[in-house]
């Protein structure tokens, strides 16, 4: 039967390959998984909830009625979902105090597509509250740690998804990004994580963050996973206006390797400044090369609004949550705190529910929509994000695909930024511009510095996944870097 | 005493006739519906849920804006209204702010025997929001319930510009909004059941210059409500501006059992309710194509169906207004027009004994079991003097019971035609002869004597008497007589 371990570079279509020759059935696979859920989470705190029993079940069905011939493309295959992603019977807390209590009466489109694809739910993982933050310590539940250093976070706010990847708690996740919440701890967890288009994969049962912003991410150990499971998720949804009518992505929009070697690709200038750390730089110059040896012709571009995209994001991202969040009164679900009055409700209900970051993020928010201050703050946003936009539109003239770091640090220490929230924002400066612009990028990882792993993000143009996939292919490829695989059991004993 | 002036806008939100909610596929069939039976995660407000809009509602929307001859923006955007209220269960109405459907319409009525004009500032779509419920099995003491059935089905708000003069002049505009969102299939306008709402925003003046302090005025659920809120209203303002205090700028309920306005609680401060564009909701445009289509599902109008109805069927005024005001009611007189070619007397029989049927009935006529046809087919037997107005009045009730046709009912109740003079005159003959008493009475003047000698007549012919002939021979009998 072999052991997890054996299967860190393992792939769905490895897995497949086990079940089809019987080395395992679905439920000896899913119960492998909820093992090394069991020996390992206690460290890690990557799950929020677990599914046990009817992903045990439910992989039993699944076994029984196993098809002939070709599989379903996630047929047994075990995911995590982020905790801001409803699941119908489970609960969605959204790593707030706020939704401790709400069990989702029906399932988001990607749910069902999932289901649909065979794929086993196995739990919901940890996040910042809200989507809102960049380390997963702002989860009401306590933080989630990075597996390949217990003292470090996992980035966020998919920091649950991530983790649970990188310790092999799961093959394959969802998270979601809306400034950078799938690629980040992706980076830091040294795993794959996918921002889509967009508008390419239904926000219909994502917990609205901001509603412009957010898209569902996948999530994987290898790039090759990534793009099954959005081929799985991806495609138009009639519950969603904002997703487009775009067919689902196919891996067939891929191209060949020999078109890839033979791209242009654009390094933006402002993304290796001072603030950016050396290692980090070095070691994407290092891909850089490896690329301009295939042929890959690698030119400086520049995004010069890329600073102010940070900023407009704290603006615009705000916003629309302060509005989004509005629902969580106490009156029809959720935490309730009692008052003598409605507003005494509310505000007691509000005060305990939510924590000190969607506190400040909603109250920023909803100053920048005051009126009188609308045009100056709200509106400039939006004319930023034009710009910004522009900026992407400008740079792809020259070039197919953009290379970037995805953060200008390694993971930071527990505790380390939680003080200052604008050290806290700027985990996110590389990624929040093309999440401003709408464009897909994914980060994969593409070394390490000690222990610590750095990710490179590939950011392409609206709908053009198929580019970023085939150079990410390429890269893994010629990086053939292993899969992490932290060596958590060991230390079991003495953590507990 | 010096001369006042007043001033009154309206805001009117009407339900628009959609199956289906605004923004998900719930039913919007609420009315007497067990609470909270009606609902899904999008009109509910759940975490994760997204609204998609229901095209019918913009159908609806813009067929209104046109009837009320406003310009119709080409570009649909949705705005976010935030404010907290348990019947809000996002925090937000989905509304629109400064791109509404259509801006700087025109309704023409007639209030007080002349044509009044007011101008419409804007027509906008929104949601409906839930209800709170203070009572009922369900729920606990001391504890208030929200029923989310109402909650998303979609609204057209319909605002005027300050250009009614009087309550006499709101209350005709109203009826000739609700006559025209009828006619139009957008809404059915029903006031009592909350499918038509009017707040008022009213100011008395003394200076025909300059508006006086505006005051709202909500929670008015009929015309006769609004009517006498605003004579209140205007009322106590006259009061305060004679008295020299000062008019409040706030808003007020109409208090329909104690027959006032009454402050309303709570915070006096404008709110800041952060309008920003929906980003679940894309921004889209109106394509002219599209607008064509829906202009031509525009029937004739009300207002200029009344003209026509005086000046092609002769009609006085004041009768097509009322045969016009709803459009099946005048359908239905055209309908029967084609087989009994007298407007005037189908008119009368429409306003008075059709009316009258329907409501004893409480409905409305194309509910109703009786068909143009059979009224053609009834008046053409009265007009021709075969059976009388009497009996013909017995029949439609029987027709608006039973339905059927007028023969068969005349044969089913063995109602025989008296129209044979000579047979009525013998009876009239005999009448005279019981009735010695009376005839002398009216043979002495007194005329009333003559309606108890008819009255006779008609009682021996068991009402089956045309009383017009009836009346004819009793006078030529005692006339010649003695």
């Amino acid at each position: 039967m072999g052991d997890l371990v054996s299967f860190r570079d393992f792939t769905i279509k490895d897995y497949h390959g086990r079940l089809q020759k019987g080395e395992f059935s679905v439920e000896e696979l899913v119960k492998m998984f909820l093992e090394r859920i069991e020996r390992v989470d206690g460290l890690i705190h990557a799950f929020l909830s677990l599914d046990s029993e009817r992903v045990e079940k439910r992989a039993r069905e699944l076994q029984e009625k196993k098809p002939q011939g070709e599989l379903p493309p996630l047929w047994g295959i075990p995911i995590a979902i982020k905790d801001n992603i409803c699941v119908k019977d489970l609960p969605t807390t959204c790593g707030s105090k706020m939704l401790h209590n709400f069990i989702a009466p029906y399932d988001a489109t990607v749910m069902e597509r999932l289901k649909a694809a065979g794929a086993l739910i196995i739990g919901k993982t940890n996040m910042d509250e809200f989507a809102m933050g960049s380390s997963t310590e702002n989860s009401a539940f306590g933080p989630t740690r990075n597996p390949l250093d217990l003292a470090r976070v996992p980035g966020g706010s998919s920091g649950g998804s991530a983790a649970a990847l990188s310790a092999l708690e799961a093959p394959l996740a969802l998270g979601s990004d809306t400034g950078g919440s799938v690629r980040q701890p992706a980076a830091f967890c040294g795993v794959v994580g996918l921002r889509p288009t967009y508008g390419r994969v239904s926000r219909y049962g994502l917990v609205s963050f901001a509603s412009s912003l957010d898209q569902i991410g996948s999530m994987s150990r290898k790039v090759e996973d990534c793009i099954t499971l959005f081929e799985v998720l991806s495609g138009s949804d009639d519950r969603d206006s904002t997703c487009a009518p775009y067919p689902p992505f196919s891996r067939r929009e891929i191209p060949p390797e020999e078109e890839i070697t033979r791209i242009k690709v654009g390094i933006p200038k402002e993304y290796f400044s001072s603030g950016v750390d050396r290692s980090i730089v070095k070691s994407i110059e290092e891909v850089f090369h490896l690329l301009r040896k295939r042929g890959i012709e690698c030119v400086e571009v520049s995004l010069p609004h890329t600073e102010c995209a940070l900023e407009a994001y704290y603006i615009v991202a705000p916003a629309e949550a302060s509005s989004n969040l509005a629902r969580y009164d106490g009156v029809f679900y959720g935490l309730r705190s009692e008052g003598d009055t409605l507003q005494e409700m509310y505000s007691h209900t509000r005060t305990n529910g939510f924590g000190r970051e969607v506190k400040r993020r909603i109250i920023l928010g909803t100053y920048a929509l005051s009126s009188g201050y609308y045009d100056e703050y709200y509106l400039k946003g939006m004319k930023v994000r034009t710009l910004v936009r522009k900026d992407f539109e400008e740079a792809f003239q020259t070039c197919q695909l953009l290379l970037t770091p995805v953060s200008p640090c390694f993971p930071f220490l527990l505790g380390e930024r939680t003080m200052d929230p604008y050290q806290m924002y700027l985990a996110d400066v590389f990624t929040i511009p093309s999440a401003m612009a709408g464009i897909p990028g994914i980060s994969i990882n593409c070394g390490y510095h000690d222990h610590l792993p750095i990710g490179l993000q590939i950011l392409g143009k609206p709908f053009e996944e198929g580019w970023i996939f085939g150079l990410a292919l390429l890269i893994e490829k010629l990086l053939s870097l292993p899969s992490p695989l932290p060596h958590l059991e060991s230390r079991k004993g003495s953590e507990q | 005493m010096k001369d006042f002036y007043v001033t009154i806008g309206l805001e009117v939100h009407c339900q628009l006739l959609t199956q289906a909610k605004m923004f998900c596929r719930c039913s919007t069939d609420y009315i007497g519906k067990e609470p909270n039976t009606l609902i899904c995660p999008v009109c509910t407000g759940l975490p994760g849920a997204l609204p998609v809009l229901n095209r019918r509602v913009l159908e609806l929307a813009i067929r209104t804006a046109l009837a009320l001859r406003c310009e119709i923006l080409p570009q649909v955007v949705f705005h976010r209204k935030n404010y907290f209220y348990p019947d809000l269960p996002k925090g937000y109405q989905i509304s629109q702010y400064d791109f509404p459907i259509g801006v700087r319409g025109i309704v023409e009525f007639v209030s007080g025997g002349s044509k009044k004009r007011v101008r419409i500032k804007r027509v906008h779509v929104e949601e409906d929001a839930g209800k709170l419920i203070h009572e009922g099995p369900s729920l606990p003491w001391n504890s208030s319930g929200v029923d989310f059935n109402r909650c998303g089905i979609p609204l057209v708000e319909i605002v005027t510009e300050p250009d009614l003069r009087s309550p006499e002049e709101a209350r005709d505009y109203l009826i000739m909004l609700r006559s025209i969102v009828r006619y139009i299939g957008a809404s059915d306008g029903n006031m009592e059941e909350g499918s038509l709402r009017c707040d008022a925003n009213v100011s008395v003046s003394r200076d025909v210059e300059t508006l006086g302090t505006k005051v709202e005025v909500k929670n008015m659920n009929s015309f006769r409500s609004v009517f006498r809120a605003l004579q209140y209203e205007i009322d106590r303002q006259k009061a305060l501006l004679e008295k020299e205090l000062p008019i409040l700028q706030e808003t007020r309920h109409w208090d329909e059992t104690r027959d006032i306005t009454v402050a309303a609680r709570g915070k006096e401060e404008a709110e800041d309710y952060r309008y920003f564009p929906d980003p679940d909701l894309l921004p889209f445009s109106i394509e002219p194509k599209d607008l064509e289509e829906i202009a031509k599902t525009i029937p004739e109008l009300p207002l200029e169906r009344k003209e026509r109805f005086m000046v092609e069927y002769e009609l006085p005024e004041g009768e097509a207004g009322v045969l016009v005001q709803e459009k099946e009611v005048a359908d239905f007189f055209e309908e029967c027009l084609k087989e009994f070619h007298k407007p005037r007397m189908l008119c009368n029989w429409m306003l008075t004994e059709v009316l009258k049927n329907l409501n004893e009935l409480e409905i409305n006529i194309t509910e109703s079991k009786i068909s143009p046809s059979n009224l053609a087919e009834l008046l053409k037997l009265v007009d021709k003097r075969e059976i009388s107005g009497t009996i013909a009045k017995g029949i439609l009730e029987e027709m608006f019971k039973t339905g059927g046709r007028v023969k068969e009912i005349i044969a089913r109740k063995g109602i025989s035609f008296i129209t044979n003079e000579r047979e009525l005159e013998k009876i009239v003959r005999e009448t005279i002869e019981k009735n010695p008493q009376s005839v002398a009475d009216y043979l002495s003047g007194k005329e009333k004597a003559l309606h108890f000698l008819i009255g006779q007549v008609m009682k021996v012919t068991r009402g089956q008497a045309d009383p017009e002939l009836a009346k004819n021979l009793l006078l030529k009998e005692l006339n010649s007589g003695e």
